[in-house]
């Protein structure tokens, strides 16, 4: 008694420290302080500082001056940078939309009574824990031109008499790195849906079932709502990822063949860092943060998470 | 190292031994390069070590012979030599990075045009090449284009690698020819014939194909009247030569196997040593692959050692050879503590002693800078081997008829000649389009 909370402010607590150190608000900041040095120093200076750059005509070696948008106006008008916006969009669309539909069709599988389940979820997992670096090397190998296994076996199975131009023409070398990326981005999206299917409670598809709702019918009405906060989450996470990709382009065609798989990021890289042209390669890539922001807000007021959600009796 | 007084070598001493070294025994090299970190110019800093970051080598031997010399470097001089190894087309990022943050490894051993990216960040050497040229003869033309920026010497263009057309001798006498036709429009219907009795030929199309890829596409480009720049650095791309010279790349890559708009730097050397294509551009090393595993009794490799052959580039109707070989510069930045330890490995690599047996070594994948290495007995072994002696001085410089410097780096880069050659043989592009695009960008580079 008389001691009082050792964090209400003002008074001194039994811990000591002082009326400051007592302070709730500023023990909060204290505490913040060292993820904010981090965020700030490996996230938020570089960021600020791309954008600066891309207001200037800043070269590899030698210091910029400030151009304005000189740097926008000329990549508006470049046919490969249109050429790679394209690109980027239909490349996380497409990607998304199969790695969305193929993630949640393994995570309701892998939510079913399964011999080995924990095994298989971890099997499943693999793609995704493989670094980025070194799958787009086995892909680089099964996508060959002359010594692709796939070729090889359809062709001994007679299905083909040519071995296939995988990263050579440019719409197949477009599906061949979208293929190349549902791969590895599909398990982190059915995992993280499983989690979320598993919060789902079983009461609700015992009632359905008294109530004699099919499974498409428990899906549609039960599965897919409660689950669209969690959809909201991992899909803004996968169009970020996928949106913002580089290994994997970088590895298997460096944008080839002439551009048609060039992304946005890769672009960037081979503006500044190959080319010289820093100004030019940051305005590239601060050219992603206005899609980014719209893909973000589309998860946000698009999937958000319904009032019925959390118990309320509204329909909202 | 320490010496006795009574036997410190003098001029003399450096003189006499450095005649006698070729061929001969190690106790001997190792005299001439005590002597000479004793009698050199450049005395390195005390405590001085250094980083080089080198293209990974093509040829083993080359490699092994290379390291030698930079143990014997560092016996002579105390100064340790970290050798660091990248792909060809990592270098220049690396490089770059490097210029940019001032920091990384001292000596950057790249390709073609690279100090030209950041000039103000590359070591005066201009010492180094005077002291060079005047000891060996002299230096041809395109190593002095290579080296110079604004006057003075920024690197040290310590070899090139000549890239020739590497064929099948059997498919080409099976196509009706005895030898590669020297003329483009019979190249074409060379590579004609081998498409349509099942062994054609091949060159790589992809971005990351820097050396390969550039090679063929400027030597085509460049064959045929196309130019990027003029003298003055003028961009002159927009033109009927480059209609007619992307005219000639389609039907030349029509004439490919397929997929090698993806291929890289590497792929040819295996599709050609698995037999699935006769015909494509490359250094030597495919070459010395075949030889060295036909030497441990491989009977594949040894059919396709004693089958294979080089020639050089057909030329267009320009009427002079057009070839691209690639330069290996070696520059040193401005950030090390060490400048004299760097000059001094510099001028150490291209000594006679050193220089001429890692040449040989090299089996002609490498090409040599001055004149006096003509001499150099790698180019009497074989004469398969023997035409890449002049690669130095039959090469044009990237840039073209343009200058060598930052611009012609940057073209190089973007890879603007590459993309546009490609994207009209993928059919990405129509030619007056693909035309429209480098035009636009060499416009930006060249302003």
């Amino acid at each position: 008694m008389g001691r009082g909370c050792p964090l209400e402010g003002g008074r001194s607590s039994r811990f000591g420290g002082g009326p400051v150190l007592n302070n709730k608000n500023f023990l909060g900041l204290l505490f913040m302080l060292p993820a904010a040095a981090f965020l700030i120093l490996f996230l938020a200076y570089p960021l600020a500082l791309g954008i600066w750059l891309s207001f200037t005509d800043t070269k590899i070696g030698q210091p910029g001056e400030f151009v304005g948008l000189e740097n926008y106006g000329w990549i508006i008008e470049d046919p490969k940078f249109q050429t790679a916006v394209f690109f980027t969009i239909f490349y996380t669309v497409v990607a998304s939309v199969i790695k969305f539909a193929v993630g949640l069709y393994l995570a309701i599988l892998l939510n079913e009574k399964l011999p080995f389940k924990a095994i298989i979820r971890a099997i499943v997992l693999i793609p995704f824990i493989v670094p980025t670096v070194l799958s787009a090397i086995a892909f680089w190998w099964i996508f060959d031109p002359q010594f692709s296994v796939i070729s090889w076996s359809l062709k001994k199975t007679g299905l083909i008499t040519e071995n296939i131009n995988f990263l050579g023409d440019v719409w197949n070398s477009r599906f061949s790195v979208i293929f190349a990326n549902v791969w590895r981005g599909t398990p982190f999206i059915a995992i993280s849906l499983l989690a979320g299917l598993q919060t789902v409670p079983p009461s609700l598809y015992e009632a359905a079932t008294l109530d004699g709702a099919t499974r498409w019918q428990m899906f549609v009405n039960i599965t897919y709502p409660l689950l669209t906060p969690i959809i909201a989450v991992v899909m803004t996470f996968s169009v970020l990822f996928t949106f913002t990709d580089f290994q994997l382009i970088k590895v298997l065609t460096n944008g080839g063949p002439a551009g048609a798989t060039e992304l946005m990021a890769t672009m960037s890289y081979n503006t500044a860092i190959l080319g010289g042209r820093i100004g030019e390669g940051s305005a590239v890539s601060t050219a992603m943060v206005p899609f980014l922001l719209a893909a973000i807000m589309v998860s946000w007021f698009g999937l958000q998470r319904r009032k019925w959600q959390a118990g309320s009796d509204s329909n909202d | 190292m320490l010496m006795s007084p009574f036997n410190r070598p003098n001029r003399r001493t450096v003189l006499k031994t450095g005649a006698a070294v070729v061929g001969a025994g190690s106790a001997n090299l190792a005299l001439w390069a005590q002597a000479w970190a004793q009698t050199a110019p450049w005395k390195p800093e005390a405590g001085a070590s250094l980083t080089l970051l080198r293209w990974k080598r093509f040829v083993q031997a080359e490699e092994d012979a290379f390291m030698a010399l930079v143990a014997s470097f560092t016996k002579s001089t105390g100064v340790e030599v970290k050798v660091v190894n990248e792909s060809l087309a990592d270098v220049q990022p690396k490089a770059s990075v490097a210029a940019n943050t001032n920091q990384g490894p001292d000596l950057f051993w790249g390709l073609y045009s690279l100090p030209h990216l950041f000039p103000a960040k590359c070591i005066d050497v201009t010492d180094v090449a005077d002291y060079l040229g005047k000891k060996y003869g002299g230096w041809v033309p395109t190593a002095v284009a290579y080296g110079k920026s604004g006057g003075k010497w920024i690197c040290i263009p310590v070899a090139y690698n000549g890239n020739v057309i590497n064929y099948r001798i059997s498919a080409v006498k099976k196509a009706g020819f005895n030898e590669i036709p020297q003329d483009t429009p019979g190249f074409l219907k060379l590579m004609g014939s081998l498409k349509a009795q099942g062994t054609p030929g091949g060159m790589a199309l992809g971005r990351a194909a820097v050396g390969d890829g550039n090679a063929w596409v400027h030597w085509a480009f460049w064959s045929q009247g196309g130019n990027l720049v003029d003298k003055n650095d003028k961009v002159i791309v927009n033109s009927p030569e480059t209609v007619k010279a992307l005219d000639f790349c389609k039907a030349l890559s029509s004439t490919f196997i397929p997929g090698t708009a993806s291929w890289d730097d590497s792929f040819n050397n295996k599709a050609f040593l698995a037999g699935e294509i006769s015909l494509t551009n490359n250094g030597v090393s495919i070459y010395a692959a075949a030889k060295a595993a036909a030497a441990k009794g491989d009977a594949k490799m040894k059919e396709i050692m004693d089958d294979m052959s080089h020639s050089l580039w057909p030329i267009g109707p320009v009427g002079r050879p057009t070839e691209f070989h690639i330069a290996y510069p070696m520059l040193a930045m401005k950030y090390t503590k060490f400048p004299n330890a760097c000059k001094a490995f510099m001028a150490f690599t291209l000594e006679a002693a050193n220089y001429d047996k890692w040449l040989e070594a090299a089996v002609a994948y490498l090409t040599h800078p001055l004149n006096a290495y003509d001499a150099n007995p790698v180019w009497k072994t074989d004469p398969k081997l023997s035409m890449l002696k002049d690669a130095s001085r039959r090469t044009m410089t990237a840039g073209g008829l343009g200058s060598v410097g930052e611009k012609a780096a940057g073209a190089l880069a973007d890879s603007v000649i590459l993309d546009m050659v490609a994207s009209v043989c993928t059919g990405q592009a129509s030619i007056p389009d693909a035309i429209k695009v480098a035009e636009r960008q060499a416009k930006r580079i060249y302003r």
